[in-house]
């Protein structure tokens, strides 16, 4: 008996370890890619083109101790094996690099004009870290950089600050918008007696998976003959409008399962319905509005599609996706810069996410399912 | 949801036909100036916030305050206005003003665009001649369109079924560890990132250098470090470089996925699983036989969201690879056709095309929610 509680025993620190160990490797997998892009952000350009961003880890690497310049050609027949610290070895050879008590001699260049290197094989990191990338993104201004040869090169910010501040100026009201209308609606919807009442919304219900594909079209067409595109006005009301249906229905869901004697007895006390709403009912809702808040604000700050097509080309008004999209276009070798940026556009809302995961995740259960 | 009460006449009756007349036509008259202020005040925002030149900060900061105070605003002024009628006229009005916006709002941005963006599809690239169904014909037979239902086809397959079964494979393993929530938040984490970031995640990861240059790509760095020639792998060998676009989808939603699935399985009563275990069932057994039926409903509505979000798949593509290489795909076929070749009818059509399959869900939706006898 003893025996067999033993091997049950062993059998579930198996089972645990094995469950473990898969865990933690799935979360490394997953963690790789937005860590390999923070610690490239940091790295100098010159860096991050020549080496990957895991050499800032320790490893073992060839390193150069000592260069050799060979005598010139005319007084080394080097056809023949040379000998150099000590290694002798063809050409040929050590053009590979010849390995020899723990040193390798490496030829450098070509047979006439070459250099020779001598070096050892080291454990080294490559952790310089520089705020350049950040300084160089953020800024709108024209700054210098000294390239490779030495000749010095203007580039052009790219002015994410600017964006970074479009970005807030677009999502805040895009977020607080939607909720206040769809929180007035839900409470009608829950509360109130009114002709059209189940069919209004049955449209809701029914325009919850409609694809904003849909509306791209007239809506641009009404915003130009608005005059509208390109202003903030344009793009909160789209959102407002994509939103909607889903805030509605989730807030119809929460409104209308709260209590009724609450209701009644502020009725009885001769409240109006306006003031129920906004003493009672909105207090009351705050998970409910949280819940979709987050929902909504990583949905408009994330957004690409709404931006491209009612911002447009106005710079004044571009969005971060915007300004990171036109930047992988036009600079995609640039990933000092790329990398820096991505990170100003991520870091807003992985702060929000977390530390308001708890009404995300909520959301997520009331069956945040976006059209 | 019904509900009766409500608060009854409360404005004061006076004895004095003049006191009543007078106080009616101030009452009108403010009723008629408080409109008018609110919107003088939110039309001079709006013009000072198109033509300003003010600096950036001062404009995000009124922009907020104008555009959040304003809807704010324009419902209290639009109650108070109600409020001053007969309360008869109230109790009918009322609801009007809590659901007409929302209302309004829907039919403008999506149900009556609906019908439009059909209409414009059933004409020619600038709108001007009838074509009927000539759009459709286009979508069903153009090999570059053929191409994009290819590659949609692939997302939604190997899309849906990665991202679910991950998710519920580290739901599983989450829910016997005891590193479940910082597990389960590093797996949900990408999903507060944007498909433009990520987008330059990925393609960093899989940046290609020329062979015997360092490779900064770590795909690349792997790839060679076990003796591969270095790859474009965002272009190379269609139709199954889109697998290397796909996979960015999977680590932005697998979380989504784990999350539902985990609340699901918790809610699997321990005694189901215990009388399992006791009658001699593997660890395998419980999940395929006890585990999974237990949550279908879950993991059907977590594939069908996810089927939806694959159809629209857009931002990612755009990205990564701009659609070349054969890897279109419908909402970049929409977007090419309507923005960048001004093809409006065979853009809309597309659209359409998109709101169909989706019509499925949109049914579902309708008869889960008339089964509720509560509204």
């Amino acid at each position: 008996m003893d025996k067999k509680i033993g091997s049950a025993k062993r059998q579930s620190r198996i089972r645990d370890f094995i469950v473990n160990g898969a865990l933690l490797l799935i979360c490394l997998i997953w963690t790789i890619p937005t860590l390999g892009l923070l610690v490239s952000s940091f790295r100098s350009r010159d860096d991050i083109a020549t080496s990957g961003w895991w050499t800032i880890f320790p490893h073992r690497e060839w390193v150069m101790t000592e260069k050799i310049v060979p005598p010139p050609a005319d007084q080394q027949d080097r056809d023949q094996p040379m000998t150099f610290a000590g290694v002798t070895g063809t050409f040929e050879e050590l053009r590979e690099g010849v390995e020899q008590d723990g040193k390798r001699v490496v030829w450098i260049g070509n047979k006439r004009l070459g250099t020779v290197e001598v070096q050892e094989y080291k454990w080294i990191t490559n952790a310089n870290f520089t705020l350049e990338n950040y300084e160089n993104v953020l800024s709108g201004k024209r700054y210098q950089i000294v390239q490779g040869d030495g000749s010095v090169k203007e580039e052009q910010g790219d002015d994410l600050s600017g964006a970074f501040l479009n970005s807030l100026t677009v999502t805040i009201p895009a977020t607080v918008i939607p909720i206040l209308i769809a929180a007035f609606a839900a409470y009608g919807f829950a509360w109130m007696k009114f002709p059209g009442r189940k069919i209004l919304f049955t449209l809701v219900v029914a325009l919850l998976v409609v694809p904003l594909q849909i509306a791209l079209v007239p809506i641009l067409r009404d915003y130009v003959k608005l005059d509208l595109n390109g202003t903030f006005l344009a793009i909160w009301l789209a959102h407002t409008g994509f939103g909607l249906p889903l805030a509605t229905y989730l807030l119809y869901n929460y409104i209308s399962s709260l209590p009724r004697d609450i209701l009644e007895s502020a009725f009885i006390d001769g409240a109006s319905h306006f003031t129920i709403f906004h003493s009672l009912i909105l207090p009351l809702s705050v998970p409910a509005l949280a819940s979709f808040a987050i929902f909504q604000f990583l949905w408009v700050w994330n957004d690409y599609l709404v931006a491209l097509i009612f911002v447009g080309s106005k710079p004044n008004v571009q969005v971060l996706t915007m300004r990171l999209a036109d930047m992988v276009g036009s600079r995609g070798a640039d990933w000092h810069l790329l990398t820096a940026g991505a990170f100003v556009s991520m870091i807003l809302p992985l702060t929000v996410f977390f530390s308001l995961q708890r009404y995300f995740v909520r959301g997520m259960m009331a069956g945040s399912v976006k059209g | 949801m019904e509900q009766s009460m409500k608060p009854d006449g409360m404005e004061p009756r006076t004895s004095s036909l003049l006191d009543w007349f007078t106080s009616t036509i101030g009452r009108i008259l403010i009723s008629l100036f408080v409109p008018f202020v609110t919107f003088i005040v939110l039309w001079q925002g709006f013009l000072f916030l198109r033509d300003s030149e003010a600096p950036k900060l001062v404009i995000a900061l009124v922009a907020i305050v104008w555009g959040v105070g304003g809807v704010a605003i324009l419902y209290v002024v639009s109650n108070w206005l109600i409020e001053q009628l007969p309360s008869q006229w109230v109790r009918r009005l009322q609801p009007f003003v809590f659901v007409g916006p929302a209302v309004a709002i829907l039919a403008w941005y999506l149900a009556i665009p609906t019908i439009r963006t059909f209409w414009i599809s059933l004409f020619n690239a600038d709108s001007s001649q009838f074509v009927g169904i000539q759009n459709y014909l286009d979508i069903f037979t153009k090999r570059f369109m053929i191409e994009a239902f290819r590659n949609n086809l692939l997302w939604m397959v190997i899309g849906t079924s990665f991202s679910v079964s991950l998710g519920l494979l580290i739901a599983v393993l989450a829910d016997r560890s005891k590193f479940e929530s910082i597990g389960k938040s590093l797996i949900f984490l990408p999903m507060a990132i944007s498909f433009v970031g990520a987008g330059i995640i990925w393609n960093f990861i899989y940046e290609v250098r020329q062979a015997g240059d360092p490779q900064i790509g770590l795909l690349n760095a792997i790839w060679v470090g076990l003796g591969g020639q270095p790859q474009a792998w965002t272009a190379l060998l269609q139709p199954w470089n889109n697998l290397f676009l796909i996979l960015i989808m999977v680590w932005l939603q697998t979380g989504y996925g784990m999350v539902l699935f985990s609340a699901a399985i918790k809610g699997i009563p321990g005694e189901l699983l215990e009388a399992a275990r006791v009658d001699g069932a593997n660890e395998i057994q419980i999940f395929f036989k006890i585990m999974i039926p237990y949550i279908m409903g879950t993991i059907i509505t977590v594939s069908t969201t996810m089927v939806i979000f694959t159809l629209k798949i857009f931002d990612v593509v755009l990205v990564m690879t701009g659609g070349q290489f054969g890897t279109e795909v419908i909402a970049t076929q929409f977007y090419r056709q309507y923005f960048s070749n001004r093809n409006f009818g065979l853009g809309s059509a597309i659209a359409v095309v998109l709101l169909i399959a989706v019509i499925p869900v949109m049914v579902y939706n309708l008869r889960q929610f008339s089964k509720q006898e509560t509204f």
